[in-house]
């Protein structure tokens, strides 16, 4: 490691010591040589704070911006399903349902997969190998969701419809949840997809929780003669229980807020149906599909309200998330401690 | 109840072997994503798809030049924005927060990475294209800044707080002023580390396409100024996606190509960074 410390100490021939520049704090900042270090602290300290505002100024914008259909619905905006720009009624119900249906499903689907995975990696696969999933799940982690929602509307679509569905309705059409006709674009490829793009969340972070699992617990649970399948079951699993849980949430919020991707394969229909097989409307997609072309003030507004509701759930959500996960990383500090 | 050696062995292989199923059932459908953008955005690829501008519905050929540009022009607006607030934020953190308010700087910053990004989009709509009567992606970069601020902060903060507190105490030593042994002896020491952050984020704005929806808008023609609409890479290949026309599906997966080898050129950059540090 290279630091070119004599440059710094010739430099700081020019400038007082820490202690006399913190007492200079009132001085003006013409003064700027001599109270550089009140000056760096001040500005370091604006910035990192501006993380706070910029948190407060999108809630204080979005709460601002939605009044207007909050004193014109109230309540109402949340039960009732009439959607008319025309008619400047506006009720979120479809959107609510869709996104909590279509994430709730893809979760449910996507968790215990994603376990799987973590402990494959983790756990049994030799050294080598786990050493290069691990990096393609977090590489896969990062491809945007347009390209996802590319992938889905021209590929997957298409291949539920000629395939899946017709199968789905054959052989289970008796169960209200796959009734219908086969369209491509519906709940059940938003649930595909999302549960596709939420896998390797839920994978890398259940990963490092797994990493996080003190050596000890697994030798004592091998020690006592357990195969691997019970250490996993004995000691790995109740210890990282809270941060892989956390995990799943995390990846609740992801697949609450996700945007491109739903939208280009939900069919964009304000649907309330059983039906996995019609198309639907989530949130995140009404926002997208009609923010920028808004009839009225209260159209936007109505919106805007959607997108407060999404807000505030996902704050929620994530707040949940890491302080599961992170009592899992603080215990962990705590034991090797 | 002790159960018999057999079938815990057994159970034991059966388990391994869901395990084994369940990673497969992860790696197939990204593989398969990955086989058809490969597939098909190599055979959609031309010199034209660089070199020139969507041609008009139902034309044949057309390239996603303006596109690319915007793109780039939204992303350096976006770091210049974005990357002193998060670096100097994360040096408040790592040298200077209290442990009270760094927690919940760090929270808030958890937190807001964690928000849809669609709501970036809209926040930018309303501070600055409603005032500014206008789409611009002046608008877009300010959005993707919101996305980038959290996650460079959180990495550099990080990098930081691996600097041995041993090497600024030299720099002190020495009669070095705190704020220039901040940046040049601790920021230093972290370059590389940083630099992971930085791309990182990068790679992640760069696909962002939600925040552009009601920002920069896009734009079917060549635009250098920020304060106008202008097109984007992952916008341009949502409303090629979508529309019915053979022909814009190819450009859309050759777009896809060019996004996704970019964002892996970026993710693997970082990564050499970030390991090369830990070697030392």
């Amino acid at each position: 490691m290279e630091i070119d410390i004599g440059s710094s100490c010739r430099a700081s021939e020019t400038e007082t010591n820490v202690e006399s520049a913190t007492t200079k704090r009132e001085e003006p900042a013409g003064a700027k040589k001599l109270n550089g270090d009140s000056v760096f602290r001040y500005l370091t300290t604006l910035f990192a704070f501006s993380i706070l505002a910029i948190l407060a100024l999108m809630l204080y914008e979005m709460t601002g911006e939605s009044m207007p259909a909050i004193k014109a619905f109230g309540w109402k905006f949340v039960k009732s399903s009439d959607w008319d720009a025309v008619q400047e009624t506006f009720g979120a119900l479809p959107y609510l349902y869709g996104s909590v249906v279509s994430s709730v499903f893809a979760l449910l689907l996507a968790t215990p997969l994603s376990i799987g995975a973590a402990l494959f990696i983790t756990e049994i696969a030799p050294g080598r190998l786990g050493s290069i999933v691990a990096p393609l799940v977090e590489l896969l982690a990062a491809i945007p969701s347009v390209i996802y929602g590319l992938w889905g509307v021209l590929v997957m679509a298409p291949w539920l419809q000629t395939t899946v569905q017709p199968f789905l309705i054959e052989h289970f059409g008796f169960i209200p949840l796959f009734e219908g006709a086969p369209y491509g674009v519906s709940m059940l490829a938003a649930i595909f997809i999302l549960m596709i793009m939420v896998v390797p969340i839920i994978t890398s972070i259940t990963r490092e929780v797994l990493l996080a699992v003190p050596q000890s617990q697994k030798e004592a649970a091998i020690a006592l003669g357990a195969t691997r399948w019970e250490t996993i079951k004995m000691a790995i699993l109740p210890y990282g229980k809270s941060g892989i849980m956390g995990a799943a949430i995390l990846g609740l919020g992801r697949a609450i807020g996700e945007t491109m991707a739903v939208t280009m394969v939900i069919g964009n229909a304000p649907n309330i149906s059983l039906s996995l097989l019609s198309p639907a409307y989530t949130m995140p997609s009404v926002i997208a599909n009609e923010f920028a072309e808004t009839t009225s003030k209260l159209h936007a507004a109505a919106l805007m309200e959607i997108g407060l509701i999404l807000m505030v759930v996902t704050l929620i959500v994530n707040a949940l998330a890491r302080l599961l996960i992170w009592s899992v990383s603080e215990s962990a500090k705590g034991g090797a401690a | 109840m002790m159960r018999s050696m057999t079938f815990r062995k057994a159970k034991n292989y059966l388990m391994s072997l869901t395990m084994l199923a369940c990673t497969l059932a992860v790696l197939i459908p990204l593989g398969l994503i990955f086989f058809h953008i490969v597939k098909m955005g190599l055979s959609s690829l031309s010199l034209d798809f660089f070199t020139q501008i969507p041609k008009p519905t139902g034309e044949a050929g057309g390239g996603v030049a303006n596109g690319m540009f915007g793109s780039l022009i939204m992303i350096a607006g976006a770091s210049v924005i974005g990357l002193p607030i998060g670096i100097l934020g994360a040096i408040y953190l790592s040298e200077f927060g209290g442990s009270k308010m760094s927690t919940t700087i760090r929270f808030a910053a958890d937190v807001l990475s964690g928000t849809p990004s669609i709501i970036t989009g809209m926040v930018a709509y309303t501070l600055l294209v409603v005032p500014m009567k206008g789409f611009s992606s002046l608008a877009g970069s300010v959005a993707l800044a919101m996305i980038m601020i959290p996650i460079v902060l959180r990495t550099t903060e990080e990098q930081l707080k691996m600097v041995p507190g041993s090497l600024r105490e030299a720099s002190l030593a020495l009669g070095v002023p705190f704020w220039r042994t901040s940046l040049k002896v601790t920021l230093r020491s972290a370059f590389s580390g940083v630099l992971t952050g930085i791309l990182l984020s990068v790679a992640r704005v760069a696909g962002e396409t939600a925040p552009l929806l009601f920002t920069a808008l896009g734009n079917q023609f060549w635009s250098k100024n920020i304060l106008e609409p202008m097109a984007a890479l992952p916008l341009q290949i949502f409303s090629f996606a979508i529309a019915p026309y053979e022909d814009w599906h190819r450009l859309a997966w050759a777009g896809a190509l060019v996004l996704v080898t970019v964002m892996f050129a970026l993710s693997l950059t970082a990564r050499y960074f970030g390991r090369s540090r830990h070697a030392r």
